[in-house]
């Protein structure tokens, strides 16, 4: 939560007041009949408010003080009273009925309608927006900020019809005696006066306190998503005094807005007590001047008991207001947000199934770094105050060339950090690139009509997202295929079994209320997600790095022999996927250093023999250990050298650290170091 | 719930006993009435009942201080201004209202103090009762079992709470102020005319029956309202999380007619339950109409008969105003109490939960430092209503041994680290470090000795120093960039913008896949133990990366017991010993240039390894 925009003022005039309000006009204008329904209601309940008080000071007169005098009353004026008194009731109650009915009506119309716009909004930004925020604000945000945006519409006709009833209330006191009157001029200004200080002070704590609420949520959800960490680490000690701590803010924050609350309740009850005591005491010296009658008093007096509580209702909708302005600039914030993925009108060669071409010329991208010198990168990341023209990016990939030619398999290989799941990204455009083009078949992606490219195109992804739904239509997503189909991309990406073991077969549903697959399980899923598209480019992102080894080679093995014909490009970093491609791409801090053959590549890419013969020259390496004396072979010259110097450099500290829990101990890292030297 | 786990000392209790434990784990809800949980959630948080006598004082003044006003109306009306028949008594009106101020003011002040005070009881009390359930919810062996469930736990310590305090603050706080407004209204009434306060009575009698009906069916259509809210904020997740995967496949237009469909069932729901909510209100009006109606015809009755005097009747017709708001607020209080109850009923279920994997605190064994002898003495386990995924293990580890654990999926090698290091017991059998049994170990001393690198890298929002930090919270940044040199990643932390300061981002996700697990490893590297364990720890790493984390590991570690699940078999290679599992059997053991000599399920595993790396 922004502090700064809650803590500028609120009284009627300040920016927060002329804000809000502009936003209930908006939910005005949107549900004007709704609204029209709700205020009237509200008035009616107004007008009958004051009547019922009118009511009785017209009965005390007429009814009650003569009857008590006179010993006797009859049948017919008893029974006048009697309706009198319902018909102001049930008017009551209906103005009552009506405006609550319709005043909910319009509040969730709001929400649902802009939980709506929201969630769409969502679903047309491109992904780098997504990468910009966190998870848990964007979900808050269709949540609990449209939700805050809409909450003043609950008091709103309860406040319009308390404006309404003081007017009538402020004739009718003036009607039955104008000096009388005077008390309620100084009471009710005075009540409204102590709404809105009070509303001024309580609001940036209630605000605070709702943010530390979700605070004290937020590390009770990290800590349990991390688990396993803190348990294997035994640090349930430390997570439990800084969810206190969190705990601890929360309490003392609540105390607070007990302690204002505390002060408010009784001032809002004993004003308007106090002012009937001051209508007894004006009006017994009236009275006895013959300026009124006692109805005229009991009227006013009464006036008074019935208008504390609407009169409180300016309180609520101030105390809404400012969570409402916050809300809306966020929802706003959303709503605004460009960079909405543009498409073109142009085709991918729709009539052959042959594989597509891709290319990627002069390709660099960066994203927005949340690294703000403290380190926790907790800032800049609200809705309501990211800047991301300004922020410092990183750059993950420069300069990329790649030219894949239809129905080839092209493997990307490359330390990890090298940038390759970003160059899928890109290549299924997922993201845009800084500079540089991606084609598809010639036509630059940008180009491409709107779900052009997913037609032809399908990426499995390192993490596999599972949907609450159906074994089905988690592999289908709705494209209409058969279930003969799914079955056989089942079969294709070995998932087939597994799938008939479960208890509903296809129906089965999955997600957090239903069945939880196994990391093997959830990538084979998504390996069946993109064959049953039959797609011409299929983009592997390590996406059968869960599945056993000899599955793996087995679905490579069937991608390859199956008609599909289409251009695969597979990231990978098992040598057998390798060896299954046409063609091998080498990246490394985000450039391309090589591409040609497997064979090609191991000749003259020392990086890339590196890390594909990493195995084989660690066994070898151990091979000779167990020969000769521990040795290092340093198939790497360079880096065993720049290795040993780090280490010998640090090795003073490290002895220290390292040594002090186990004095006697002699670190393998000095003795290897030395050798190595 | 049965006893913990420890005091069965020798480990071979029936099994069955035990299953059902874990099945009714399940259920995780106090099961005492609404007073016996209220009682026990007090002694839990004695902060609630701290100083509660001097509050209900106050409360009572407080309460009192509402029939100030209609007791002046009656008093001026009949004494001072004599019926309008008379010439009114100015001083007594003056002395009557100045006194009936002065009350007022007290009465405020009381009501300011009780108030306070109930806030700083009710919010220290929470605050205990969080803290005590958060710290309740990391011993219990189902958040490292089952992560389909920390959703809900995360709701034990925040919505659960948040909604006793809303009851406690708002509902509670009205209840007592209600029926106390009531009694004393009740009171005052009865001096005044005992026919006008049982009719008073009789018209609102029937509500309070009716406000419980209503409540009932109110109760359900919230319950609705949270269901349909839970489904909408489910389509609201897969909009966000799943992006990529709705981008990749463009299934935007399916996606959205979800989210209408929950969106609008949602504001259905929310209606429907408006439109009972709000019922209650005009009902309350009109019985106050018809209350009115009543006192003012049989009053005047009762007046001419001179039972009563006008004052007392006008006074009476404020009393009655007395009634309606605890009416109209009637239904809503019931609700959040009822929510209330439940929620504290599920905040003590989870604190009842016995921890099954017990921690024997400061009576248990401390393991001395260096190398760690394992030996597990037929151990079996079987998930509940699952098949046995280890079967009666007999194994032993030597001192500073590096072992390899290989096995398809579900060969029970997850199991076996998991028993190895505590965060899952047995259900026969034992284990043993160093000859102690695993559950008479202080966990304060396992957890510094044994320290397992789970195959998923959680890290935690914050920089990479923070997140290595947290296993060494001693350790200063030249320490780190140490321990990284060490295992020969400063490569990749020179690679890095801001090197240990970099952000990782929320669950680390501003990391690869790769990355985040060499950084957990970092950690489990930083926090020195004696026997360290690793569940498939560099999955998703580089072959040249991991090949050199894996030979500065042997170095620095060679005085050690290390586990590791091997992924790739290169591992195995390196390793001084293997365990081969098969179907929740150790099926071969010994040094890989054995077991590769001979046929059995590792030469075929090594086979098939070879075919796919080299």
């Amino acid at each position: 939560m922004s502090q700064g925009s809650t803590r500028d003022g609120r009284a009627p005039g300040s920016p927060v007041f002329r804000r809000g309000m502009r936003v209930l006009w908006i939910a005005i204008r949107t549900e004007p009949w709704v609204c029209a329904l709700a205020v009237l209601g509200a008035s009616l309940h107004a007008a009958a408010t004051v009547g019922s008080s009118r009511v009785l000071g017209h009965l005390t007169d007429t009814v009650i003080l003569p009857a008590f005098a006179e010993g006797r009353t009859t049948a017919a004026a008893m029974a006048a009273a009697a309706a009198l008194l319902l018909g102001i009731g049930l008017a009551k109650a209906l103005g009552l009925g009506a405006r609550r009915l319709f005043a909910g009506l319009m509040q969730f119309r709001m929400q649902a309608r802009y939980r709506r716009k929201v969630a769409r909004r969502y679903l047309r930004l491109p992904l780098s927006w997504h990468h910009r925020h966190p998870t848990g604000q964007l979900l808050s945000n269709a949540n609990a900020d449209v939700e805050a945006t809409w909450q003043p519409l609950a008091p709103l006709p309860m406040t319009l019809g308390s404006v309404l009833m003081l007017a009538i209330a402020g004739v009718a006191m003036v009607l039955a005696d104008p000096v009388l009157a005077l008390v309620g001029f100084v009471v009710f200004p005075l009540l409204f006066v102590a709404n809105v200080i009070f509303q001024r002070k309580i609001s940036p704590v209630a605000t605070r306190a709702q943010a530390l609420r979700a605070e004290v949520s937020e590390v009770a959800h990290e800590s349990f998503d991390g688990a396993l960490v803190v348990k294997t680490l035994g640090r349930e000690d430390t997570e439990t005094a800084r969810f206190t701590e969190a705990a601890h803010r929360l309490r003392d924050t609540q105390i607070r807005v007990g302690r204002m609350r505390g002060m408010f309740d009784p001032v809002m009850e004993g004003l308007p007590n106090l002012g009937v005591l001051a209508v007894l005491l004006v009006g017994a010296w009236r009275l006895s001047n013959g300026a009124i009658a006692p109805g005229d008093l009991v009227q006013i007096a009464y006036l008074f008991t019935l208008l504390a509580q609407p009169i409180r209702s300016f309180g609520w909708l101030l105390g809404d207001l400012p969570r409402s302005v916050v809300g809306w600039n966020r929802v706003q914030t959303v709503l605004e947000a460009d960079g909405a993925m543009r498409y073109g009108d142009r085709r991918i060669n729709g009539d052959t199934r042959a594989g597509v071409r891709v290319t990627a010329r002069d390709v660099s991208f960066s994203y927005e770094d949340t690294y703000d010198g403290a380190g926790d990168g907790s800032s800049g990341r609200d809705l309501a105050n990211a800047a991301p023209e300004t922020a410092p990016r990183t750059t993950v990939l420069t300069d990329v060339w790649l030219d894949i030619a239809p129905g080839r398999t092209v493997a990307v290989v490359g330390p990890t950090g090298a940038g390759k799941s970003t160059l899928a990204m890109l290549l299924m455009r997922l993201v845009d690139p800084d500079s540089g083009t991606v084609t598809h078949d010639g036509v630059d992606a940008r180009e491409l009509e709107r779900g052009q490219l997913a037609e032809a195109a399908a990426l499995v992804p390192q993490s596999t997202f599972v949907f609450e739904d159906t074994v089905r239509d988690n592999i289908t997503l709705g494209n209409g295929a058969s279930d003969t189909d799914v079955w056989a991309a089942l079969r294709l990406a070995h998932a087939d079994s597994f799938v008939a073991e479960l208890p509903e077969g296809l129906d089965t549903r999955l997600g957090e209320r239903g069945t939880s697959l196994s990391g093997g399980q959830r990538q084979r899923l998504a390996l069946a997600r993109a064959v049953v598209r039959r797609p011409r480019l299929l983009l592997l992102d390590d996406a059968t790095s869960a599945v056993d080894p000899q599955i793996e080679a087995r679905i490579l093995a069937g991608l390859r022999d199956t008609e599909l014909g289409a251009t695969v490009v597979v990231i990978a970093y098992r040598r057998a996927t390798i060896e299954l491609a046409d063609e091998v791409v080498y990246m490394e801090h985000g450039r391309v250093r090589d591409r040609g053959t497997h064979e090609e590549l191991l000749r003259r890419s020392p990086g890339y023999e590196r890390l594909v013969t990493a195995y084989e020259r660690a066994a070898e390496e151990r091979a000779t250990e167990v020969a000769g004396p521990p040795r290092r072979a340093a198939a790497d010259g360079h880096h065993a050298t720049h290795e040993a110097s780090t280490t010998a450099g640090t090795r003073g500290r490290t002895g220290r650290w390292m040594g002090e829990a186990h004095p006697g101990r002699n670190d393998g890292a000095t003795v290897d170091t030395e050798e190595s030297v | 719930m049965s006893a913990p786990a420890v005091t069965e000392s020798d480990g071979h209790t029936d099994s069955e006993g035990r299953r059902a434990e874990r099945g009714a784990r399940g259920l995780w809800r106090s099961s005492d009435s609404a007073i016996g949980t209220i009682r026990r959630g007090l002694r839990l948080s004695p902060e609630f009942t701290h100083g509660l006598g001097l509050t209900l004082v106050f409360a009572t003044a407080a309460t009192a201080g509402k029939v100030v006003v209609p007791i002046a109306v009656q008093q001026i009306i009949d004494n001072g201004i004599g019926g309008g028949t008379d010439q009114p008594d100015l001083d007594f009106v003056a002395t009557i209202a100045t006194l009936c101020a002065v009350l007022l003011v007290i009465t405020a002040v009381c009501s300011y103090l009780m108030n306070y005070r109930l806030f700083r009881a009710t919010e220290s009390g929470l605050a205990t009762l969080r803290r005590k359930a958060f710290r309740h919810v990391h011993d219990l062996s189902v958040l490292t079992q089952n992560s389909e469930r920390k959703g809900a736990l995360v709701s034990r310590v925040t919505a659960d709470v948040d909604q006793i305090s809303v009851f406690m603050q708002w509902g509670g706080l009205m209840m007592l102020v209600s029926s106390g407004q009531l009694v004393v209204a009740t009171v005052l009434m009865a001096v005044y005319s005992w026919q006008l306060t049982l009719i008073v009575w009789l018209c609102f009698l029937p509500m309070l029956v009716g406000v419980r009906w209503l409540q009932r069916l109110l109760s359900r259509a919230y319950l609705r309202v949270r269901e349909r809210t839970g489904d909408m904020l489910g389509t609201f997740g897969e909009t966000v999380m799943g992006a990529a995967t709705i981008r990749a496949h463009a299934t935007e237009e399916r996606t959205a007619r979800r989210i209408d469909e929950t969106v609008l069932a949602t504001r259905k729901a929310q209606v429907r339950a408006q439109r009972l909510s709000m019922a209650v209100s005009p009902v309350a009006e009109m019985v106050a109409a018809v209350a009115n109606a009543a006192v003012v015809v049989v009053g005047v009755l009762l007046g001419v008969a001179g039972d009563i005097t006008p004052g007392e009747l006008v006074a009476f017709l404020f009393l009655v105003t007395l009634f309606i708001a605890p009416m109209m607020m009637a239904t809503e209080i019931f609700n959040e109490a009822q929510n209330a109850i439940a929620g504290w009923r599920r905040v003590l279920g989870v604190l009842d939960t016995v921890p099954d994997i017990a921690d024997p605190g400061e009576a248990g064994h401390q393991l001395p430092r260096g190398p760690v002898r394992v030996r597990f003495e037929h151990v079996s386990y079987a998930y509940p209503d699952g098949p046995v995924v280890l079967d009666g293990a007999d194994e032993e580890i030597e001192p500073g041994t590096r072992l390899a654990v290989v096995g398809e999926t579900g060969s029970g090698k997850t199991t076996f680290v998991k028993l190895l290091t505590r965060l899952m017991d047995p259900d026969e059998g034992r284990v043993l470090l160093d000859d102690v049994d695993l559950r008479d170990i202080a966990f304060s001393s396992l957890r510094r000795r044994v320290v397992m690198v789970p195959q998923e890298g959680f890290l935690f929002d914050g920089s990479l120093a923070a997140n290595i930090r947290f296993a060494r919270p001693e350790a200063d940044d030249a320490d780190l960039e140490a321990a990284m040199a060490q295992l020969g990643l400063d490569d990749w932390l020179s690679g890095l913008a801001h090197g240990l300061h970099t952000p990782v981002g929320q669950r680390g996700e501003s990391l690869s896949a790769g990355e985040r697990q060499l950084v957990a490893l970092v950690r489990a590297y930083v926090a020195d133990p004696d026997l360290l364990v690793l569940d498939e720890a560099t999955s998703a790493v580089d072959p040249h990366t991991e090949v050199r984390i894996q030979r500065a590991l042997d170095r620095l570690t060679h005085d050690r017991t290390s586990v590791t699940i091997a992924h790739r078999l290169s591992t195995a290679e390196a390793a001084d010993e293997v365990f081969v599992f098969d179907s929740g059997r150790v099926v071969q053991r010994g040094p890989h240039t054995d077991l590769v000599a001979q046929p059995g399920v590792y030469a075929d595993l090594y086979a098939s390894w070879v075919r796919s790396s080299a």
